[in-house]
């Protein structure tokens, strides 16, 4: 078997492979739900209903896909230079450490100041994190998969750490959990009177901004060619490393976002379980949306959607949510290969 | 050869047929070999030779046509069963492995996979025999990695004769040798066909292929273009059977040598992996002159590449440029210092393949000239590529698609466009024809010439000699990292010159003194 | 009790072994993997999953070593999706690793939700017990740090040895070290770099979940969601750190395992009272992150890991 690049890919050839992921994603689906004795036709539908059946099911996705965004953005930006950073989770985390830190009022600040300083320190937060592994890949070569999925599990003990030790609420009644944030830390509802907060709106800005960067910028011109061909770009003059590094601070930052916007938008304080793993999800995410950032923006709603009617599919029918991770990871690989048909052709020979 | 028509047939293509797509690569090719006969392939690149050989090797499966080895018909896209039935190649490319030892690459895939063990004893026992036998000199326990480019060329040869190959094939051979390397495996091969095999000898070189072979078959767009005995023709005739019509070379006059653009004194740099670096050279590039750097590959001239792109710093020594000492130096310094880099590689450093033209024709200048305060101006970017296309005959749909669907020609104007166009004052083109056909090697000489003329400094760095003789007014050999002195053009033989790439002719108490 | 006395005893040593077994089961089968030229990130998932299958087969009603033979299989299955993926289509070695872990843990986990739905704690099953070795377990400190563990422990340490004869003494063995190397050169000599590359990560998966198993059916007794723990991660660093090499790796891993064990019973001791225990449990990641940068500038890494390979590419 052999590879054959195509030339000119008709529209057929970019449509067809991607839609037979996603049929392919669908046929494994139903089959598992089928094992699990449920009715695949019931089950899709009550995923459905419980994503978009009611005003409140519709935002509570929105909800949920708030963090996929941010946490999609940072992959997608990182991914397309070529930087593997599997740390989102860890970033996030970060950004909800710093947002609970001053947002709880360590540093007495000024109310009007009190948001942008939250997000900010947030993206810091995450950047930084960040910035360790693309060091030691830039400096010493060490490859950043490994070192940004080990964080992960140093980070998430070290919150574990702080909310038994430093960050604990005194009133908490004994419960890992940080102290609530100040009323002017928080996030104001998109719309008075419903549970949807600015953090949707701030993470449609940042997509836009995202895609900004990355077609109109120097920037985005660099990160793009250092993520093609490095080799080609160091020989070019392109600053392979300060690109990088540059990177990783984008990633790092809209990661930490993610936790900014979790703890200030929708739940008020940090405990251990603010992410059921929306770091690892963001990849999916990104890679759903190949790596374009407004695509983002559509796949983690529609991630959003299966992760929140699996839930709901799940009180109702009895086939585990876990299906929503499945789905979702079946997606991901379906979908690279997708993508590949979508530009070569394969020969037997 | 009239002899050789009464020996036994041991190959014959019938109507071979290859397309890739839209393009057809090989089309009706037919030809015999004969049991100890060299058939020397003629053709330029792009012929058709590489593809030929890949399906008669199993690599590749013919649309058409079929492939009999001792009057059987080999089943198509097999390579066990072309290696099985005696045929043995050596790539163009090497195909080893630089961590293994000498005699595990040559037994690779000798043993069935299911046999239990390796026998070390045997094989190396066998080797030296075979080494012996036809003069093929190499450690056996030596890494692959460690060995110079001639000593690895055995190694092929080795492991094609360990597995009693009756039919070797040749992919052009001799354009990592030195001409008395060149010479040493002209004489393995004519004792090779004393024991009865027979050759196929890829090449475009024409002294070559009337030295060792027998019959050449000429490939001309994929077709057999003609099929000549040996003694019964010449090198005009079969020049003129490669390229079709008579296509005249640029004729290039030499260069008047004007102010002194850079110098090296004693310049060392870091070794590369096997490669060497540079040993204490001394270097001056003249405006108004081509300087022409020869040698066998992996000698120090990736070093020297590297360090005129801006890619590597010396650890000692000075670097001049118009008679200032150079500070700080990237490639980008190297690029603003007026140094046009034309790189060996286009597809892996030259360009990038999913970038679209306008996107490659900025890669040095997008920074200076295409961007105002981080904002990138794509109009004008898009406008200069047009403007490229069109002043350097790039020949292609538009600006907007992606350069890895331009032939090697096109895609190396457009890479010569984006750097004459800064007026450089030094042009550093390394193998910058490479792989192309005739029509744009000779527009890249052209171009090289014309600079010249209008005053800069061209190093031109390449392993075909008769490049090298062509083009330039002063020749340095490089050896080792060391710099043979400049020899002005045309006084010194190819043989004289092949002595200084063997390494012989260099004291290592001085440092060449130009 | 101080730190002497804890790395003079045996039951520190034969912690540190057992802590050892399912690294150096999964350490083998990424270093097969990666000889082969395919860097295999859903070890972490397929280690979930072979802990899962070989208890849950247990459970089932089949012997241990048939729990083991399922675990084994099911890395296998996976491995060979991977490979696909990987191997043919050359598709991104990150991106299918980490699809193919998380694949397999949700997976894991659907089918413990389906197979047992209303359990609120998982039920055990009889895990292998220690087997002393006649003669050699009555050594001095040796005897019951090395000689009197669990039959799946001396496993690990015979696949180590197996795997290195392999790889160096057989044809199969020099065919996947030269596929990781330059599969030019292993089809040039007539051989399927596809074939061998695809067998490699499929083997190698199968001893990955294996190295999962040990913890369900020797470690412990039962199966936990967060039970691996990222030790898929810290057996790719395992595998650096060994520079490519089954003894070296073998080696790496017990040292490593040692510190686990160590950090283990430090938290007993006076220091624990004072550094609290996350810090403990960061060690073993902490060190992994430190090998990593300690070996990255002398690795011996295959020169044709992660580059995809793809016949008569023009």
């Amino acid at each position: 078997m052999r590879l054959e690049p195509i030339a000119a890919p008709s529209p057929a050839r970019r449509i067809v492979p991607p839609l037979l992921a996603l049929l392919a994603t669908f046929t494994v689906a139903t089959l598992l739900a089928l094992i699990a004795g449920g009715n695949p036709f019931s089950v899709f539908g009550l995923i459905v209903k419980g994503a978009f059946g009611s005003k409140f099911a519709l935002l509570e996705t929105l909800n949920s896909a708030t963090p996929l965004i941010f946490t999609g953005l940072a992959i997608a930006v990182a991914f397309r230079a070529k930087l593997w950073n599997i740390g989102a989770e860890a970033q996030l985390y970060a950004g909800a450490v710093l947002t609970v830190v001053l947002g709880t009022g360590a540093l007495g600040l000024p109310a009007y100041l009190m948001l942008p300083l939250c997000a900010i320190a947030a993206m810091f937060a995450g950047a930084t994190l960040l910035l360790g592994p693309a060091l030691l890949k830039t400096r010493l070569g060490v490859d950043e998969v490994v070192t940004t999925l080990l964080f992960n599990f140093i980070f998430l003990l070290f919150v574990s750490y702080l909310l038994e030790g430093p960050l604990k609420d005194p009133m908490g009644m004994g419960w890992p959990k940080s102290a609530r944030l100040l009323p002017e830390a928080r996030l104001p509802r998109l719309v008075e009177g419903l549970r949807i907060h600015w953090g949707f709106g701030l993470a449609l800005v940042a997509a836009l901004l995202v895609w900004v960067i990355n077609t109109r910028t120097t920037l985005g011109y660099e990160m793009r060619a250092v993520g093609q061909n490095a080799e080609a770009a160091r020989f070019a003059g392109i600053p392979v490393t300060r690109v990088i590094l540059k990177t990783a601070l984008l990633s790092g930052g809209l990661a930490g976002l993610a936790g900014f916007s979790e703890v200030s938008g929708l739940k008020g304080a940090l405990t251990s379980d603010l992410s059921p793993g929306f770091g690892y999800t963001g990849i999916v995410v990104a890679m759903l949306a190949l790596l374009h950032p407004l695509g983002v923006v559509l796949a983690a709603l529609f991630v959003a959607a299966i992760f929140v009617g699996a839930d709901s599919m799940s009180r109702a029918a009895g086939v585990p949510s876990y299906i929503a991770d499945i789905m979702l990871a079946s997606a991901l690989l379906f979908m690279v290969l997708a993508i590949l048909l979508t530009k070569f052709r394969v020969r037997r020979d | 050869m009239n002899n050789t028509t009464k020996a036994q047939v041991v190959l014959r293509l019938q109507g071979i047929t290859k397309r890739f797509g839209p393009v057809t690569a090989n089309e009706g090719v037919s030809f015999d070999l004969h049991r100890g006969e060299v058939i020397a392939l003629l053709g330029e690149n792009g012929a058709g030779k590489t593809t030929l050989m890949n399906i008669l090797f199993g690599q590749y499966t013919a649309d058409e046509g079929t492939v009999e080895l001792f009057g059987q018909t080999l089943p198509p896209g097999a390579p066990r069963a072309a290696l099985d039935a005696g045929v043995g190649m050596v790539h163009q490319h090497f195909t080893l492995a630089d961590n293994l030892t000498v005699w595990e690459n040559i037994v690779l895939g000798v043993d069935p996979l299911t046999a239990p063990r390796l026998k070390p004893a045997q094989a190396k026992a066998r080797i030296r025999a075979l080494s012996d036998q036809f003069h093929l000199k190499v450690d056996a326990n030596a890494k692959v990695g460690r060995l110079t480019v001639g000593e690895r060329q055995r190694v092929e040869i080795l492991k094609a004769l360990y597995r009693d190959a009756k039919i070797l094939i040749l992919d052009e051979p001799t354009a990592v040798l030195t001409p008395q390397e060149a010479e040493a495996l002209f004489a393995t091969l004519r004792e090779a066909i004393a024991t009865g095999l027979s050759v196929i000898f890829i090449s475009h070189k024409l002294h070559e292929v009337m030295a060792i072979s027998h019959r050449v078959v000429v490939l001309r767009h994929g077709k057999l273009a003609a099929e000549r005995a040996t003694n019964q023709t010449n090198r005009e005739d079969l020049a003129a059977l490669m390229v079709g019509s008579e296509v005249s070379a640029p004729s290039i006059e030499t260069g008047a040598p004007g102010a002194s653009l850079l110098s090296l004194r004693r310049v060392t740099t870091p070794d590369q992996g096997a490669a060497p670096g540079l040993k204490s050279l001394n270097l001056e590039l003249a405006a108004g002159q081509i300087i022409g750097l020869a040698g066998v590959s992996g000698n120090g001239q990736a070093a020297l590449s590297d360090l005129l792109s801006g890619l590597i710093t010396p650890t000692s020594g000075e670097m001049e440029m118009n008679g200032t000492a150079v500070q700080r130096w990237t490639p980008r310094t190297a690029i603003a210092k007026g140094i046009a880099r034309i790189p060996e590689d286009r597809h892996k450093t030259g360009t990038i393949a999913d970038f679209d033209l306008t996107e490659n024709a900025i890669l040095e200048t997008y920074a200076s000239r295409f961007s105002r305060r981080g904002w990138m101006n794509w109009a004008q970017a898009r406008a200069f590529t047009k403007d490229l296309i069109k002043t350097y005959d790039v020949r292609c749909p538009g600006p907007d698609i992606r350069i890895r669907l331009l032939s090697g020609g096109n895609m190396q104007k457009l890479i010569l466009g984006r750097v004459l166009e800064e007026a450089p004052q030094i042009i550093l083109a390394n193998q910058p024809v490479r792989g192309l056909d005739i029509g744009a090697v000779n527009y890249v000489h052209g171009a090289l010439a014309k600079a010249r003329d209008r005053g800069a400094a061209v190093l031109l760095i390449s392993e075909d000699l008769d490049e090298i003789m062509q083009l330039s007014d002063v020749i340095h050999v490089i050896s080792e990292g060391r710099l043979s002195p400049g020899f002005g053009r045309g006084t010194m033989r190819a043989e004289d010159l092949g002595a200084w790439m063997a390494g012989h002719g260099f004291d290592a108490e001085s440092p060449n003194a130009t | 009790m101080d730190l002497f006395d804890i790395l003079l005893s045996a039951s520190f040593w034969a912690a540190a072994i057992r802590i050892a077994s399912p690294l150096i089961f999964a350490t083998i089968g990424e270093l097969i993997c990666e000889r082969a030229g395919v860097l295999n990130l859903g070890i972490e998932g397929i280690m979930v999953a072979g802990a899962f299958a070989g208890w849950i087969a247990v459970w089932a009603g089949l012997p241990l070593w048939g729990g083991v033979a399922v675990a084994m299989l099911t890395g296998m299955m996976l491995g060979l999706v991977h490979s696909i993926f990987s191997v043919p289509f050359g598709l991104s070695q990150h991106v299918v690793g980490i699809g193919l872990t998380l694949l397999a843990t949700s997976l894991t986990f659907y089918t413990y939700r389906v197979v047992l739905p209303e359990v609120s704690s998982p039920p055990k099953i009889t895990a292998f017990q220690p087997y002393e070795i006649p003669l050699l377990s009555d050594l001095p400190l040796v005897g019951p740090a090395l000689f009197s563990q669990t039959p799946l422990t001396y496993a690990a340490f015979v696949l180590a040895a197996l795997t290195a004869l392999v790889l160096y003494r057989t044809p199969l063995g020099l065919a996947v070290r030269a596929a990781g190397e330059n599969p030019s050169a292993v089809a040039a000599q007539g051989l399927s770099v596809t074939a061998i590359r695809m067998g490699a990560v499929t083997v190698g998966s199968g001893f990955m979940a294996v190295g999962g198993a040990f913890l369900t059916l020797s470690a412990f007794d039962s199966f936990f969601f967060d039970m691996v723990n990222g030790r898929g991660w810290i057996c790719i660093a395992l595998v650096v750190f060994g520079a490519w090499k089954p003894g070296k790796a073998v080696l790496g891993a017990i040292l490593f395992a040692a510190f686990d064990a160590l950090q283990i019973r430090l938290q007993q001791t006076g220091i624990g009272a004072v550094i609290p225990y996350q810090v403990f449990l960061m060690m073993p990641y902490f060190l992994s992150i430190l090998a990593l940068v300690v070996m990255s500038r002398r690795a011996e890494i295959p020169n044709a890991l992660m580059v995809p390979f793809n016949k008569g590419e023009r």
